[in-house]
């Protein structure tokens, strides 16, 4: 007997018994669907948060106080020695090739106006800062050069700060209040969405000086440098080696934006890949139930089966018959549950802020594991309807 | 017209030297068979009697290949089959065995026509071929009014002639009919057994196995086995023609 022969039997008997087939066919669909919206999700998150660093600029480079590993990092304590302004100073004299050199500051803080205020992060760069933070001012300005010099208390703020303390005004011109100063408020910018570094529209920024009087610090987290051309990248990563070499030994890392994408990405993948494993649990849960019914139906279609032998069917062709039977129903699920998982996402794109991203690679190892998982599940039932005796099987009521 | 004695001469079909079967029923060992020598011939119609207990299913068994020997010999067809594999002799089956059983045994929810189609599709035949000689199978025994009939949609004795079909699809040598009219109401037992004979006259080797002298009787030569053992292998004397009693039925019919 050929294989188009078993094929046609198998689908012949999942015909005749339509609502067991159909809630047996369940569990895959659940499984495979939700292996296809999670995995779509995981990907849709990674998607738009290395998209988030990449929109940053691929030539960045950013300069930090101790030594990391190429791992996740994490075991060091404090670094002994941070750098200061004049580190920054010194890399903006001494660097070639650079069109920035950011001094960084990132402080936690909370920002007042009146009765209202808001939990913020207050990001505090030189004049440059707007060629590294990235954002689109909605009305005012950044703050100036001499603004810095002065160390003035001049802030421009996100949108969502805008929202909170001003509720639809012009917050140009107006004072707030941050870490008890008042500062005139000279820019605010549009909304950029949830990103990266939290939520953008809850930062304010300040001049890096007016940070350090303001938080009483001597010291700079994060010199952030861009290169005039990210094929520089690595001539400036060495520039900046030589020229902080003498100074700090080897207490400093300078990361490039492809080396902070890398980690992210594995983390992401990490997250990815357990998100699938949750839902690859499920399917096997549906592979358990095909496995069930195969059982049942074997033991149900013993006499069938004894006929089936009396009249000629070899090992095989039963075997045959029973794995194509639980190959069909997961198959026929896995392809269901591939059309529910995708339209899921999709919806969930259009109407929730979760992206999602349904890639040909997830939906064909969702396919091809849950064709894997009827063929795993569905032999033993198989094997053992073809090991029946004929003998035994005719005499079966 | 059936004719006796036609067979004696021809060539044998099946058959069986001193097989024995021994197999172990909960812990004890039974001998099911022993010395169990018996031939059956082209064109030959053969009863294989016997009381429950007798053996007589563990023969049938065998010579329905649906079970090998413990010791012994079983030739079909010239060549020893007693060491072949389960595998060998489903093929074998399908291509020499065609079987009738008392209860039938036909698919449910399978039209007639498909289940006669079955040994077909385990020899390989194609779909057009395959229909075709199935619905010339089922005109054979009267049903082709019925092809798309399900089992269920049949009477005792219709489903028992979809059966006949089906053993015949093949054109085996040997038609194994086991208590063919043990399901059935005296006229489609009747009925059943007029096919088989007049299958029989056609030149289609028969052997029925019952427990019933009167359908035994139906053979032209009966095998009596008891205790594991032949008995006795003798012609029979006023064999019983089912056309005849049919003819002689009608009446009784009308009066019950």
């Amino acid at each position: 007997m050929n294989f188009a022969e078993s094929f046609r039997i198998a689908l012949r008997a999942l015909a005749a018994n339509k609502a067991r087939s159909v809630l047996t066919m369940l569990g895959v669909v659940i499984g495979v669907a939700a292996v296809i919206l999670l995995v779509g999700i995981g990907t849709g998150v990674q998607d738009e948060i290395t998209g988030q660093v990449e929109g940053l600029g691929s030539n960045l480079l950013f300069v930090v106080p101790g030594q990391y590993g190429g791992g996740m990092g994490g075991d060091q304590g404090p670094p002994s020695r941070r750098f200061t302004l004049e580190d920054s100073e010194l890399l903006a004299r001494r660097v070639p090739g650079i069109d920035a050199v950011v001094p960084v500051i990132q402080a936690g803080s909370t920002i007042k106006r009146g009765n209202r205020s808001v939990r913020v992060v207050v990001a505090a760069g030189s004049e440059q800062a707007s060629e590294v933070f990235g954002g689109t001012l909605a009305g005012g300005r950044g703050y100036r050069k001499s603004e810095v010099q002065a160390g003035a208390r001049v802030v421009a703020i996100g949108s969502t700060v805008r929202d909170v303390l001003f509720q639809g005004q012009d917050p140009v011109g107006k004072t707030v209040t941050l870490e008890g100063q008042r500062f005139t408020v000279v820019g605010h910018y549009e909304s950029l969405g949830g990103g990266l570094a939290g939520d953008q529209d809850s930062q304010v920024y300040i001049p890096v000086t007016t940070a350090q009087r303001v938080f009483n610090l001597n010291y700079v987290n994060t010199i952030v440098i861009k290169a005039t051309d990210a094929d520089r990248i690595e001539v400036v990563k060495a520039d900046i080696r030589r020229v902080l070499t003498p100074r700090y030994g080897e207490e400093f890392t300078v990361f490039t934006q492809e080396q902070t994408l890398g980690l992210l990405s594995d983390l992401l993948g990490t997250l990815t890949y357990m998100l699938a494993g949750i839902a690859g649990i499920s399917l096997l849960v549906g592979g358990i139930g095909i496995m069930n019914i195969m059982l049942v139906s074997v033991s149900e279609r013993t006499r069938e089966i004894g006929i089936r032998k009396a009249v000629g069917a070899r090992t095989y062709d039963i075997l045959s018959q029973f794995v194509i039977e639980a190959v069909g129903l997961s198959v026929l699920g896995g392809i269901i549950g591939i059309s529910l998982g995708w339209g899921g996402a999709e919806l969930m794109a259009r109407f929730t802020p979760v992206p999602t991203n349904v890639t040909p690679w997830a939906v064909a190892t969702a396919f091809f594991f849950a064709a894997g998982v009827g063929v795993f599940f569905g032999v033993y039932p198989a094997w053992k309807a073809s090991q029946l005796d004929p003998i035994v099987a005719l005499r079966y009521e | 017209m059936v004719q006796e004695g036609q067979a004696t001469a021809s060539r044998v079909v099946l058959e069986t030297r001193d097989v024995g079967k021994q197999y172990q029923l909960d812990g004890v060992e039974v001998n099911a068979l022993r010395d169990v020598s018996i031939a059956i011939r082209a064109g030959e119609m053969v009863s294989i009697m016997g009381p429950s207990g007798s053996g007589k299913s563990t023969l049938m068994h065998i010579v329905g290949l649906l079970d090998r020997p413990t010791c012994g010999e079983v030739i079909l067809e010239g060549d020893d089959i007693s060491n072949l594999s389960p595998n060998q002799l489903a093929e074998l089956r399908n291509k020499y065995i065609g079987f009738v059983f008392q209860s039938f045994n036909l698919l449910s929810r399978t039209s007639a026509q498909a289940n006669v189609e079955l040994p077909l599709v385990y020899a390989g035949v194609s779909g057009v071929d395959r229909s075709h000689r199935a619905i010339e199978a089922l005109e054979r025994v009267g049903l082709g009014n019925r092809l798309g009939h399900f089992s269920s949609q049949l009477s005792g004795g219709q489903q028992q002639r979809v059966a006949i079909a089906r053993a015949l699809v093949n054109s085996p040598s040997i038609v194994l009919a086991d208590e063919p009219t043990g399901n059935l109401d005296s006229r489609s037992g009747i009925e059943v057994m007029a096919i088989l004979q007049d299958l029989n006259a056609q030149g289609i080797t028969v052997v029925l196995v019952t427990h019933d002298d009167r359908v035994a009787r139906h053979a032209q030569r009966v095998i009596r086995v008891f205790d594991g053992r032949v008995q006795s292998q003798e012609a029979v004397e006023n064999r019983v023609i089912a056309a005849q009693e049919l003819r002689d039925l009608p009446a009784e019919e009308v009066a019950g």
